[in-house]
């Protein structure tokens, strides 16, 4: 029997997204984990495995279950591989009810690092994240903190190397705000245009704000179970056609280079082979955004397009609108809101179904799923459809 | 933001030592395994090419090349917030490792891929230098 599903999702819930303050992650784990029950037409005691995205402040740890009311559970975990986690959470999953673990399994990711004194820019690397010891503190001494450094020489030397240009990321964020305007879920809706996105400061460059992630509080929740259960749920169900990880390894060494090579390029080839489709059936794509690069150097490694061609290949603005190749279709996390894998996921699910609404996509039969964690260190793929099988 | 903040000062730690001893004597101190012959950057106790417990300091070169770099304007720590627009630059080196560090001693605008670089030592507190890179002249 060729590709069979891995599994199914059946249910999401995706809380409000933003500056929603005094409210703890597992709060919001909470209502998200309600909305995905609703959607999916299941009660919470039909719920027996559990697996939490680990967020960067950390407090969603595996005592979250004790808070949210879960009993009886014969899966939960914390899982973590940053921004690339929904992929891997979803694998295990699939798995452990295929080995007939647990029968219906919630994913959930909440995060809530925005207070009204602490904003976007020091909410994931203010001060009080860097001790000083050792070579922690040798990077602090340079000035290198969080994601925004290593994510700008990576584009920078794309750059160098391939002649991609501010217009090439200024396109990616163009077109994800254009989706934005249509999705109810998204946070940014005020129209962006090339001129606004270069005239946007600078963050690290080459990378201006707009072409930076938001970031939000609120909870994503996903609801997996079998193929065969998912049949006589709610929802249409959205099968897992096929699942992989790919973590290159350390960036620091001279033979590594993250601008010409991710871990998308091994992940996809594996996501793909195993689902038995090509990209050719590819309708629409939900990329991890957490810069325009990386959507362009993903769509790269997923061999959208040549090495090196990631630029011109957008540049067109396919990805946007009534574009060839629909991507980030509720906003993504530059304009949508940032959830890690979660945000590319959930839509997906909702492009998968045919629920999109005004952004619904018209070429929804297979749907490419990118997630990535650090700095392009940890990639996870997933080939979503409606149909059971490629 | 504090107008006194000052930034960041390292503190060196058990296993970082002698790559700050080194620094402050004017040498770029880096890992060496003595089984398989390999560099490794940033310090650990093991090498990461095949495990051997056998890493020993050895004074590097010093030269290299800016492989990439970024102009940072966000202020993500109150003691950037006079420094910037200041740049994080990625340089390999020839031992083969790629280091995180400033270039110093050029406008930022002046920077270019590939350029050769030079290892420079910069105080940064009391008793505390740490390795930077400059153009090599000529
Ligand atoms: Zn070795």
């Amino acid at each position: 029997m060729p590709n069979q599903p891995k599994g199914a999702i059946v249910g999401i819930g995706v809380t409000p997204m933003g500056k929603i303050y005094g409210r703890r992650s597992v709060d919001f784990a909470a209502e998200a984990i309600a909305l995905a029950l609703d959607d999916a037409g299941l009660t919470k005691n039909d719920i027996d495995g559990l697996l939490i995205n680990a967020n960067i402040p950390g407090d969603m740890d595996v005592r979250s279950q004790m808070v949210l009311g879960f009993e009886n559970l014969t899966l939960v975990n914390v899982m973590s591989a940053y921004g690339s986690t929904a992929g891997s959470m979803m694998q295990y999953a699939c798995m452990a009810i295929r080995e007939g673990l647990a029968n219906t399994i919630v994913l959930v990711y909440a995060d809530a690092p925005l207070t009204p004194s602490r904003g976007a820019g020091q909410s994931y690397a203010g001060p009080h994240r860097f001790p000083l010891g050792g070579m922690t503190g040798l990077r602090a001494a340079y000035g290198d903190f969080g994601a925004n450094p290593a994510y700008a020489m990576a584009a920078r030397r794309h750059m160098h190397l391939y002649g991609t240009t501010e217009d090439h990321f200024g396109i990616i964020a163009v077109g994800q705000r254009k989706w934005a305007q249509l999705s109810p879920w998204a946070q940014m809706k005020t129209p962006m245009t090339m001129e606004d996105h270069h005239n946007s400061r600078w963050i690290a460059e080459p990378l201006r704000l707009l072409d930076c992630c938001l970031v939000s509080n609120g909870a994503v929740a996903v609801i997996v179970t079998s193929a065969e259960r998912a049949r006589d749920l709610k929802q249409p169900p959205v099968n897992v056609l096929g699942y992989a990880q790919c973590a290159p390894g350390d960036n620091l060494r001279t033979d590594r280079h993250p601008a010409v090579e991710t871990g998308a390029k091994r992940s996809g080839e594996i996501a793909f082979r195993m689902a038995g489709i090509t990209r050719d059936d590819i309708g629409t794509c939900q990329l991890y955004d957490c810069y325009t690069y990386t959507v362009l150097v993903t769509l790269e490694d997923y061999g959208f397009c040549a090495k090196g061609e990631g630029g011109p290949f957008v540049a067109d603005g396919k990805l946007a609108p009534g574009g060839a190749l629909p991507t980030n279709t509720g906003g993504g996390q530059l304009s949508g809101f940032y959830m890690w894998a979660f945000t590319p996921l959930s839509e997906a699910v909702v492009q998968a179904r045919g629920q999109g609404g005004a952004r619904q996509v018209a070429r929804n039969d297979y749907v490419l799923v990118s997630g990535n964690g650090g700095i392009l260190n940890y990639h996870s793929t997933l080939i979503l459809s409606r149909h059971a099988s490629g | 933001m504090s107008q006194t903040a000052t930034k960041p000062i390292p503190v060196p730690d058990e296993i970082s030592a002698p790559f700050f001893d080194g620094a402050r004597e004017g040498r770029l101190m880096l890992q060496h395994c003595t089984a398989c012959n390999a560099w490794s950057f940033p310090v650990r106790e093991r090498c990461p090419h095949c495990f051997a417990a056998k890493l020993e300091w050895r004074q590097a070169s010093g030269h290299g090349s800016l492989y990439t770099f970024t102009i940072m304007h966000q202020v993500m720590n109150p003691g950037f917030a006079s420094a910037v627009p200041y740049n994080v630059a990625q340089i390999d080196l020839e031992e083969g490792v790629r280091m995180v560090s400033n270039v110093i001693g050029i406008a930022n605008d002046a920077l270019r891929v590939g350029m050769r670089l030079e290892v420079s030592f910069e105080d940064v507190g009391e008793n505390v230098r740490i390795p930077k890179f400059r153009p090599v002249v000529g």
